[in-house]
């Protein structure tokens, strides 16, 4: 007879024996190293140039974001139509991305496209020319969508809470206003782009199913480029945190749900607390079946959706909890935040849901290194972060064997709602 | 080449298994032939409401999530128009808990009074962050309202408006539970580290024994064929004017389909298309510009959306969307054209195939379309489209009569 109260025995996923897929690493002629996975069964590849290109080193408002997003829109040789039209021709994905550090290029195509393709990235780090049309094009474009965004809860609100907790003046906390598109001027963007593109440092990622002589290919279209020339300048900025910790504001009178950020700040993955407080979060509000969850939207209904994290910063970084709320319930579910806090200082997790955790988070990591891509994702997070594969290692160590008393001291140690940054916007 | 076995079980429930033994995992997904468009027009927003209720407790587990995380799995679930796709992926060594916890739930549902108090705000709460909360959130409310009068595709699948979902009572549960969610609706799809004897046996084990069930004999009514340009003018709080114009297309099935597809492709796919590169690049009449269509399963609408620049008019828009409406109706579109929109689709399909939980879905879907080797076709049928089809595809849906236009005008 069936029995179908019964959960089938499982293999307790801790008992998995986990590995990371080695990364192959050379270096062209020209010292940019190149790290490449070769992986998958479909045809594809994902190629990523990262420069020390992001808003750290910027000495004006988003220079860095628009010489990253104008990269395809010029070179002395090609439009911007002709860009795009390469690329799309042979049914390739060009993308480009500017984050704080760092600026990425990011291809994805067909394996036997790459050939194709190759040269005319080399050409956009080598020849981009930013022309005034584009730039005006942008400038009136980007304005539209900041105020389609300024509308938005969810959007004031990640930009207060970064700037409570960095300081405005921060790479991490500062933000874009229409007055800072105004002001961006073609030489700008031009020299930024001599100094962290063009002769800046470069590092190439490549995953998927590459084909056979992509070193070659590497070595013939990248390798003499001007690149590694400059090292990467030795900028520090100190964090300004504000001093009044709790906000409401009114941002739309007849908005039916607040966006609340509740942030504190926590030191980046080197610190010895890092990889067990990310166990903590998890049970916090890292998941589905988190503590947040359960309470408040499975239980409470308050909300679709709420979760906390730990910022991915290379420096300083903060520990967040985000949801948008019904109107009514905000001030509730702040109330509900702090108590789920107050419950994780006070009492040890069971074993039970702990070791519930362990599975869930160890079932997450064997699929992620499931596909080329997200391993190549992990590898590039521990390359940037200055980090090895046994950081993989003692993770998994870490998930496995944390206890109870260790996690609650952590919260102890964190998850004090005096130290929270409190922000609700309607 | 997605390679895969097929077997029926007595109570009628298809069964297919993908074996891919390169990854450790396992997806079982269960798709249930049941979307918005099975609603009463009275009681919209169901089928999604119903969504939240499957991971409420079924009759012997009183927690879907809690044992699938102990497995060391993770699941998800979606709605659309169409259907009701339940995903979840776990280490192939325990798929059996991912087995017994999905036929649970096809067995019956636990039909909680208070998961349904709780999953009724859930679902406000997410129709007011995705709906109401946001400027231009109910465009897409208006724009089915008007391009269809009587296909029920005329509602989002979040619903028509809060109430249905707030009137929703543990009856009206109980009676979408026992018309949809059955073995004789469902299709069972297994990927990953598995064999197909094993699948068998473990379908046979868990599904077998529930019954049946009543097929249901999906009745809707067409939309019939528009014969007048259909506007409307919506003035609102929002910083910026927005236009959003509407053809209506051919069936998933029908060729006309695949021409649309393409069509959508070369007006607005990407930097290089036609309307981005004519719209917003050298005239500059549109900050953003999006062409794309829904892929729904019956006749579905070809959409062209866009926020103006400030200073421009609807009408000016509007006349120079139709130039290029007039350009891709009277001049077949270039071999270069051609072959461009062909490596796209080619590409695509390579990256959609790229995760065992993608194939395992697209296998799922084709079988509801009527066949699962459909999606090893694809790529055939987009290819054999000519210039020449596109150019009379065009001309078929690419008239004013068959349009809906929204002026979204800001206050």
């Amino acid at each position: 007879m069936l029995n179908r109260k019964k959960q089938p025995t499982i293999t307790d996923a801790v008992d998995f024996e986990l590995k990371l897929k080695k990364c192959e690493q050379y270096t062209l002629h020209n010292k940019v190293p190149v790290y490449c996975l070769d992986a998958g069964i479909q045809e594809v590849v994902m190629i990523e140039w990262v420069f020390y290109a992001g808003n750290w080193y910027e000495q004006q408002n988003i220079v860095a974001a628009t010489t990253n997003f104008l990269l395809k829109n010029g070179t002395s040789q090609k439009t911007a139509f002709q860009i795009n039209e390469h690329f799309e021709f042979y049914g390739a994905y060009l993308n480009r991305s500017c984050y704080n550090e760092t600026a990425t290029i990011t291809l994805h195509c067909l394996s036997k496209q790459v050939g194709a393709l190759l040269p005319v990235v080399a050409e956009l780090i080598t020849d981009s020319v930013f022309p005034e049309s584009e730039l005006s094009i942008y400038k009136q474009n980007q304005k539209q969508r900041l105020e389609v965004n300024l509308k938005k809860c969810d959007f004031i609100a990640n930009r207060l809470i970064d700037e409570y907790i960095y300081g405005i003046y921060h790479p991490y906390g500062k933000y874009t206003s229409t007055l800072d598109y105004d002001a961006i001027e073609k030489s700008a963007l031009e020299q930024f782009f001599q100094k962290f593109y063009r002769e800046g440092k470069c590092i190439i990622f490549a995953a998927g199913k590459l084909p056979a002589d992509l070193d070659k290919q590497f070595e013939n279209h990248f390798g003499s480029l001007p690149l590694q020339q400059r090292s990467i300048p030795n900028i520090q900025y100190n964090i300004q945190s504000a001093e009044n910790k709790k906000y409401r504001i009114i941002n739309d009178a007849d908005g039916v749900q607040g966006a609340i950020r509740l942030a504190r700040p926590f030191p980046n993955r080197h610190h010895p607390d890092f990889q067990k407080a990310h166990i903590l979060n998890n049970i916090f509000g890292g998941f589905f079946g988190s503590r947040l969850m359960s309470n408040i939207r499975e239980d409470k209904g308050y909300t679709y959706g709420i979760h906390s994290f730990i910022q991915n910063h290379m420096k300083e970084t903060s520990w967040m909890i985000s949801t948008e709320a019904g109107r009514d319930v905000c001030e509730a579910t702040i109330e509900e935040v702090y108590k789920e806090m107050k419950k994780l200082c006070d009492e040890p997790i069971d074993e039970e849901e702990l070791h519930l955790v362990r599975n869930h988070m160890i079932g997450g990591i064997l699929g992620d290194l499931d596909g080329p891509f997200q391993l190549i994702a992990r590898w590039k997070n521990y390359i940037l972060n200055g980090i090895d594969e046994n950081y993989f290692y003692t993770s998994i160590h870490n998930i496995k064997t944390t206890s109870a008393e260790e996690l609650q001291a952590l919260a102890q140690k964190y998850l004090q709602p005096e130290a929270f940054y409190e922000l609700v916007v309607i | 080449m997605i390679q895969y076995n097929r077997f029926q079980l007595d109570n009628g429930l298809i069964v297919l298994v993908h074996e891919d033994n390169a990854t450790p995992m396992a997806v079982v997904n269960v798709l249930y032939d049941v979307g918005a468009r099975d609603e009463d027009p009275a009681k919209t927003g169901f089928a999604h409401l119903f969504e939240h209720l499957m991971f409420g407790g079924s009759i012997n587990i009183p927690d879907y999530d809690e044992p699938l995380r102990r497995a060391g799995g993770d699941n998800n679930a979606y709605t659309t128009n169409d259907l009701t796709n339940y995903y979840c992926q776990l280490p192939a060594a325990n798929i059996e808990t991912a087995f017994w916890l999905e036929s649970d739930r096809m067995l019956s549902l636990a039909f909680s009074e208070r998961s349904l108090a709780v999953q009724r705000k859930v679902v406000c709460e997410e129709f007011k962050e995705h709906y109401i909360n946001k400027p231009y959130g109910d465009v897409w409310h208006k724009m089915r309202a008007l391009a269809y009068q009587v296909h029920p595709y005329r509602w989002m699948t979040i619903g028509k408006e809060l109430s249905h979902v707030e009137d929703a009572t543990i009856d009206d549960v109980r009676a979408f539970f026992s018309k949809h969610y059955n073995p004789a609706n469902a299709i069972l799809v297994v990927a990953g580290n598995i064999t197909t004897d094993e699948v068998k046996r473990l379908s046979e084990k868990w599904f077998g024994p529930i019954p049946s069930g009543k097929k249901y004999i999906r009745c809707i009514p067409q939309e019939p064929k528009q014969t007048e340009a259909r506007k409307q003018l919506i003035e609102a709080e929002v910083p910026l004017d927005a236009f959003i114009k509407t053809w209506h297309m051919d069936a998933r099935l029908d060729k006309g389909y695949y021409a649309a597809d393409l069509i959508s492709e070369i007006l607005g796919g990407g930097g290089s298309s036609r309307l981005y590169q004519s719209l917003v690049k050298e005239k500059k009449l549109f900050s953003n510009l999006d062409c794309y269509h829904f892929g729904s399963m019956d006749a579905g609408l070809l959409a062209v959306e866009g926020k103006l620049v400030k200073g421009v008019s609807f009408e000016q828009v509007e006349k120079a969307l139709h130039e290029e409406i007039e350009k891709i109706c009277t001049t077949p579109i270039s071999d270069n054209e051609l072959v461009k929109v062909q490596h796209k689709t080619e590409s695509v399909i390579a990256f959609e195939d790229m995760s065992v939980m993608s194939r395992a879905n697209s296998l799922a879907m084709y079988e509801l379309l009527g066949d699962a080797s459909l999606m090893n076709t694809e790529l055939e049928k987009y290819h054999a489209i000519t210039a020449i089809d596109m150019l009379q595809y065009s001309q078929a849906i690419f008239r004013e009569s068959n349009s809906n236009t929204i002026y979204y005008k800001a206050k």
